[in-house]
């Protein structure tokens, strides 16, 4: 190793990936992953979610994890966002969806009224 | 992407309980669901709670398993991967039936929210064997900083402002020791790192080595730069295959970034590190007798002074330090000298990992401020005593150290402290006892391990403790006599005071200690031949009492030698003279008929 710049490139480069270990996050990303929800397309929104956090480097701040069968499977693929006290639980999310959720909801601040479970239930 | 990464212990304790199968069962079972880009397998060092291993942790959830099998993996992998169904059964629980929501985060459970990781801050956090993980959390920044901003002089005085003690064993100030070292012209100096760990009830530096390497390879390079030296070794027992595996992976990589090698950073500081692997002798820890080792003699301590830190490895100006006191320093100079001397007391700045074994629920590895109590380190981290059973005393310091009675529980633990009350903190291994032990034999046990670790160079400690043995068996054995409490304790002293190098300067001191706070134990066993505790096979007898005893045969068809006997429904008799003292009876009997006396 030449020289500081070069360690620290590594160490920004890698940052992001160990990140994950920390917990704690202040906001969490949580998809129902059971098996209605895998059949009704929950990994790929789940994936959308890991990636488009990564990308706008959030791994360390919001956490994405998944849960089981929440119990409402005609709704699914349902995500819930918790933050602090306050949980918004967005029902038949896909890919798209969920890049809208994280570039509103998570970093504008607004949850997305129309796609939350209070919209479609009306 | 990567959404999940599972750490999963490859500490020696979780290793030898089959973590290496979990982890190869586990990439298997991934592939098998198609879920190896987003799962990641991680093998660490040791997360501390190695009586529950093996551990794997979830993140981002911070799931805790604990005592996972490979068998459990397809379950986990299925339900938590998959499904995101966390494996509840498997989840640790520090109070038994604990519900699923009522399980504290990690860092909340009682074992960890009062710990404070400086040492061990890496250990189960990161793969050991990617530097790449290491320089993430700031890795080799510290190198970075001593090289390119700070004269060898600035680091010596940081090291001494932060207060900084030696964790091998004798508490030495270690800026002390650099400036010592430094201050030597020479045209070679050396660092050692001592990762000998000899101490029966230790296992901090291994843990260290095998969960954080580089950060002792970091620490020895900036001690490098501090008193001038270009070379390093690390003296490690062969009993540590994993570490050892760990330290060469380590080497190897930092060499390849040009960590180690020469012109660092491109400063022109040139530092070189090798392993050097011991057969495991007491003796070998002790510094002088590691650098003859070293030096490819037979390991036996020489002569104070000359210090190492003068003419130590090969004549030349050494410094030595210890695996534990080397992972504090690039925490220090990252952080400052005011940050740790803010951790521990007025004589004992920072954290200290403790080793907690014996009659304790959770033994394994914790790290927290010096100045801690022993209560809060026995009863709210360790858990407390199995069994119900009573608290009787703690042996800090391994074979060098003494017994803390349960009068002290409340006094906080520092170099000072344990000195005053007689033990000391050598390594940090703490064997916890509890009202079943006899304290004599407790005694007698450490000799046993100091005489056969004597080198045999010197006298007082070769004939001495053999001596101190055999009064400490003559006593166990019953044949104790009045005068034998005043010779034993008269040795100790001609010992203590006589001996060449500290293993037998410090032998006596179990046997000390226990006089001086069990002094009753003795004296059970000397004037009323009698083992308060029920140990001493010799000074105890079984018996059956009469009226409890139903007469149900039980026992005397259990007996290995026949020494029971009597008509069926009457009580029976055991032969003390035919009763080799098994207690094979004792647990057959339904009616507790059966006592030791
Ligand atoms: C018999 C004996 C065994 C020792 N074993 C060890 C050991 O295993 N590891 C260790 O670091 N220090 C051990 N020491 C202490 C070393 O002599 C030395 O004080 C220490 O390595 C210095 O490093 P430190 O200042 O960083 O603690 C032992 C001392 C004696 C007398
Ligand atoms: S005190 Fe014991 S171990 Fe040390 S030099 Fe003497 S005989 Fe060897
Ligand atoms: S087992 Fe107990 S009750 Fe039965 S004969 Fe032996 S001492 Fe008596
Ligand atoms: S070895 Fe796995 S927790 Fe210690």
């Amino acid at each position: 190793m030449k020289s500081l710049e070069e360690l620290k490139a590594i160490r920004e480069r890698m940052q992001n990936k160990v990140v994950l270990r920390e917990g704690g996050a202040d906001k969490r990303i949580v998809v129902g992953m059971a098996t209605c929800g895998i059949a009704a397309g929950a990994r790929p929104v789940l994936n959308a979610f890991v990636e488009e956090i990564a990308n706008r480097g959030l791994t360390g701040a919001v956490e994405v994890s998944q849960t089981g069968c929440i119990g409402m499977c005609r709704f699914e693929p349902i995500v819930e966002v918790f933050e602090g006290d306050q949980r918004v639980t967005y029902v038949h999310v896909d890919p798209v969806k969920a890049r809208e959720i994280v570039a509103r909801h998570i970093v504008g601040g607004e949850p997305i009224v129309e796609y939350t479970i209070g919209a479609a239930e009306k | 992407m990567i959404r999940t990464h599972v750490l999963i212990c490859g500490g020696t304790g979780c290793t030898s309980g089959g973590s290496q199968a979990i982890a190869d069962n586990l990439k298997a079972e991934l592939e098998r669901l198609g879920l190896q880009d987003e799962v990641q397998v991680i093998r660490t060092g040791c997360f501390g709670l190695c009586a529950m291993g093996p551990i794997m942790i979830v993140y981002p959830e911070g799931t805790y398993y604990s005592r996972v099998k490979p068998e459990d993996v397809k379950e986990i992998a299925e339900e938590h991967f998959l499904k995101g169904r966390i494996v509840e059964r498997l989840v640790h629980k520090e109070e038994a039936g604990q519900k699923l929501e009522d399980v504290p985060a990690l860092g909340e459970t009682n074992f960890y929210k009062t710990q404070m990781r400086v040492a061990l801050r890496n250990c189960g956090v990161i793969n050991p064997e990617n530097i790449e993980e290491y320089i993430a959390m700031d890795g080799y920044a510290a190198l970075g900083k001593v090289l390119t901003e700070m004269t060898p002089a600035e680091v010596i005085d940081v090291m001494k402002k932060s207060g900084l003690r030696g964790r091998g064993g004798a508490g030495f100030p270690t800026g002390m020791k650099w400036q010592f070292a430094a201050a030597n012209d020479a045209d070679q100096k050396y660092v050692v790192c001592n990762a000998d760990e000899g101490d029966p009830g230790a296992f901090m530096d291994r843990s260290v080595l095998e969960g954080d390497p580089h950060a002792v390879l970091e620490a020895m390079a900036i001690a490098g730069y501090a008193i001038g030296a270009s070379k390093g070794f690390i003296y490690v027992r062969a009993e540590y295959p994993i570490a050892v595996e760990r330290l060469k992976i380590a080497i190897g990589q930092a060499r390849e970034y040009g960590l180690l090698g020469e012109d660092i950073f491109g400063t022109g500081f040139n530092f070189d590190i090798d392993i050097r692997l011991g057969a495991g002798a007491f003796v070998c820890g002790e510094e002088t007798a590691l650098l003859t080792s070293i030096e490819g003699n037979r390991g036996e301590p020489r002569n104070k002074p000359p210090f190492p830190a003068n003419k130590g490895l090969f004549q030349k100006p050494t410094i030595i330090n210890n695996v534990e006191t080397l992972a504090n320093i690039p925490q220090i100079i990252l952080k400052g000298a005011d940050w740790f001397a803010s951790m521990g007391t007025e004589d004992s700045k920072g954290t200290k990992v403790f080793a907690l074994g014996g009659a304790i629920n959770n033994t394994g590895l914790v790290e927290i401020p010096l100045g801690t109590t022993l209560r809060h380190i026995i009863y709210d981290i360790g858990g407390g005593i199995p069994k119900g059973r009573q608290f009787k005393a703690v042996q800090t310091g391994g074979p060098s150290g003494g017994c803390i009675p349960a009068q002290f529980l409340d006094t906080p633990i520092d170099y000072a402290n344990l000195t005053k009350i007689g033990a000391m903190m050598g390594s940090g291994g703490m064997i916890v006892t509890d009202d079943s032990t006899c304290m004599v034999d407790f005694a007698r046990f450490f000799l046993d391990f100091t005489v056969d670790e004597s080198c045999g160079k010197c006298t007082p400690c070769r004939i001495g403790t053999r001596r101190l043995l055999e009064l400490l068996n003559k006593i166990t054995d019953g044949r104790g006599e009045p005068e034998d409490l005043d010779k034993l304790e008269e040795l100790c002293y001609y010992i203590k005071a006589n001996a060449l190098c500290a293993l037998g300067q410090t032998a006596p001191n179990p046997v000390l200690s226990t006089l001086k706070y069990f002094r009753d134990e003795y004296e059970a066993h000397v004037f009323e031949k009698r083992c308060p505790a029920g140990v001493c096979k010799n000074l105890m007898h079984y018996e059956i009492q009469p009226d409890v005893c139903r007469g149900c045969t039980a026992c005397a068809r259990k007996c290995p030698v026949g020494a029971i006997s009597g008509t069926v429904k009457q009580p029976h008799t055991i032969d003390v003279k035919k009763c080799i003292k098994c207690g094979a009876c004792i647990e057959t009997c339904k009616f507790g008929a059966i006592v030791k006396k």
